[in-house]
């Protein structure tokens, strides 16, 4: 095993029994302990406000709740002039319908406006399941991205979600947090690193020949498939890149020149989420093949959260095959 | 700043009128019809109804007016700068390089523009937001903003006037510039809007229509929305597109092009002479 201990991750990491949580709970978690820090932080929610676990702010600090009934444009407009007058607003929905419906009022009345909306997209992901492709929000990583001043994290486990949201809280620009809805393994712990825009290398072997670089819960599917690989002979690197904007180009530059070969791991569209924001950088500075793990340009379907990850070809066996698959292209 | 009484308003206007038709002749591009048409309610609003201090434009306790029509604010511009934010000379920037004046307002380029705007329907939303967070804290100022019609299309602006009555946002005035056209035509042809006043009254609006162009009107307006404590008021104000400018007014052709130099020399000889009724001071 060749965790890196620096990165003091659950002891349980890797083994059967490991704890395990949604990061919505996170985002619930963060938005508290954001809210007790400071009495600018305010939340709304677009009649989701339970299922966000929005319901835990608004529990504690019901005058600082703003229902917004099922209206996602008005949800990002209203937070725009509350963040405008000086209040720091979370605003939460399924990332289907917020950032999915609203992005140009994300673009125009938070972004060009330049005030420090949080946008959680909730229920990210096709690990939703069974409410099938029009809840499965695939391409929000890609439309958030694209947007000048707007910093995009996508947390891997329960812990790093509370510490992204709290730190979202003071960072004075606009946001996007992506959160899932299925519960996954905490394998981060309070004493983890965590900084957004600071990729965190979670394994590390001898001579690795491939860097295995991936964003949100899928992470822990890297870590198997670098186990995996790590029995097959193959040493790897994996890359916990929860900040997808601004992308921590050193750290991805520098696997790149140590391994010769990427694969990206994500929940989302391989078309302009993390696999894009990786060739981006590679392409400018340090060109190696990459495969890209993700949907492959279709939409999700109904089904259990596992099923679709492995009908999509997002479980471990299939980041272990990309990265047979790119470690043997470097070599032709 | 001192008031100005409803006869000096309307000389103000005039002389505003002239500025948008300079600026709109020099930028080669921008809309005619709404900043026209707007010009007695911007001057009004400027020179008697708003606390507002251009020598300290972010001052705390200013009220603030959220343009949702970013098209129209040339005539905030001219205003403004009537009013001593700016050097009047900078008018000719407008929508040039490097200006601050864009074509459509971005609040970081110029202090007290409160918003950016442009996309339609959601400056009400933003002023509205901004409304409710500003109650929150107990502040005293009052939030304005000023609406066109067309963009009374929007769902994103019937979410807003929905949110503002069930959260019964006194502290915020709306105007509706009610001018009945839009680009594609008349505003009840391209998709009908009346009767506003009925579907503001059943989203729990105090209502309220005016002749836009009528400053006692105006001013009376305000003041009476200000009496009223338990809802947020909409002023519809009905205006004149092109105002003071004969071959504009009323015409939607009008609503999204500048005058050509031939053009603005007949627009200011109009503006000078009042429409031909006096004769102009330099000819």
């Amino acid at each position: 095993m060749s965790l890196n201990k620096n990165q003091n991750l659950s002891k349980d990491t890797l083994k059967r029994g490991i704890e395990q949580l949604p990061t919505r709970d996170g985002y619930g978690h963060g938005l508290v302990q954001a809210g007790e820090k400071d009495e600018r932080v305010v939340a709304l929610c677009a009649d989701l406000t339970d299922s966000t676990r929005t319901g835990w702010f608004r529990e504690k600090f019901p005058g600082r709740f703003v229902e917004i009934g099922v209206a996602e444009q008005l949800l990002a407009t209203v937070a725009a002039g509350m963040a405008n007058y000086g209040k720091i607003p979370f605003i939460a929905s399924y990332a289907a319908f917020s950032p999915g419906r609203n992005w140009e009022q994300i673009r125009t009345t938070a972004c060009l406006n330049d005030v420090p909306v949080k946008i959680a997209g909730c229920h990210a992901g096709v690990s939703v399941g069974p409410d099938g492709a029009t809840h499965q929000a695939l391409e929000d990583l890609a439309t958030m991205r694209v947007v000048p001043n707007m910093i995009v994290v996508y947390p891997s486990d329960a812990v790093e979600a509370q510490k992204a949201t709290y730190e979202a809280a003071f960072n004075g620009k606009p946001t996007y947090l992506r959160f899932a809805r299925e519960k996954t393994p905490v394998f981060t712990t309070e004493k983890s690193p965590f900084k957004i825009g600071r990729a965190e290398v979670l394994w590390e072997d001898r001579d690795p020949k491939v860097a295995i670089v991936a964003a949100g819960p899928l992470v822990y599917e890297a870590l198997l498939a670098a186990k995996l690989l790590a029995k097959t002979k193959i040493g790897s690197l994996v890359i916990n890149s929860h900040t997808i904007k601004p992308i921590d180009e050193q750290t991805i530059i520098k696997a790149a020149k140590m391994t010769g070969a990427v694969v990206s791991v994500e929940e989302h569209q391989v078309n302009g989420g993390l696999g894009s924001a990786i060739s981006e950088v590679l392409a400018k500075n340090f060109p190696v093949p990459m495969e890209f793990i993700g949907m492959q340009d279709s939409f999700g379907e109904s089904g259990k959260p596992d099923e679709l990850l492995k009908k999509f070809g997002m479980k471990s066996t299939d980041i272990a095959s990309a990265a047979k698959r790119v470690i043997k292209r470097k070599n032709s | 700043m001192d008031k100005l009484s409803p006869e000096e308003l309307e000389i103000k206007a005039n002389k505003i009128r002239k500025d948008i038709i300079k600026m709109l002749v020099a930028a080669k591009s921008g809309h005619s019809a709404g900043p026209l048409g707007m010009a007695d309610i911007f001057t009004a609003l400027y020179f008697n109804i708003m606390n507002h201090d251009p020598e300290n434009p972010m001052w705390e306790d200013r009220d603030r007016l959220f343009l949702s029509c970013g098209h129209i604010v040339p005539v905030r511009y001219a205003t403004m700068a009537h009013a001593g934010y700016f050097p009047m000379t900078h008018l000719k920037t407008l929508r040039k390089l490097g200006s601050d004046l864009q074509g459509h307002p971005e609040r970081v380029r110029m202090p007290a523009l409160e918003s950016t705007s442009g996309p339609l329907g959601e400056g009400l939303a933003q002023a509205a937001g901004y409304a409710y967070a500003a109650r929150m804290d107990g502040a005293r100022f009052r939030v304005f903003c000023i609406t066109s019609d067309g963009e009374h299309n929007a769902g994103n602006h019937w979410e807003a006037v929905m949110f503002a009555g069930k959260n019964k946002l006194s502290n915020l005035t709306s105007f509706i510039d009610r001018n009945n056209i839009q680009i594609d035509g008349y505003t009840e042809n391209v998709m009908p809007l009346e009767p506003l006043v009925d579907k503001y009254e059943s989203f729990g609006w105090h209502v309220l229509h005016i002749d836009g162009h009528n400053m006692e009107e105006i001013i009376d307006s305000v003041s009476h929305a200000k009496a009223v404590y338990e809802k947020p008021t909409v002023i519809i104000a009905h205006t004149i597109p092109g105002k003071g400018v004969s071959f504009m007014e009323n015409k939607f052709e009008w609503h999204g092009k500048p005058p050509s130099p031939a053009e603005a020399r007949e627009a200011l000889h109009d503006l000078r002479t009042l429409g031909g009724k006096i004769r102009g001071e330099h000819e």
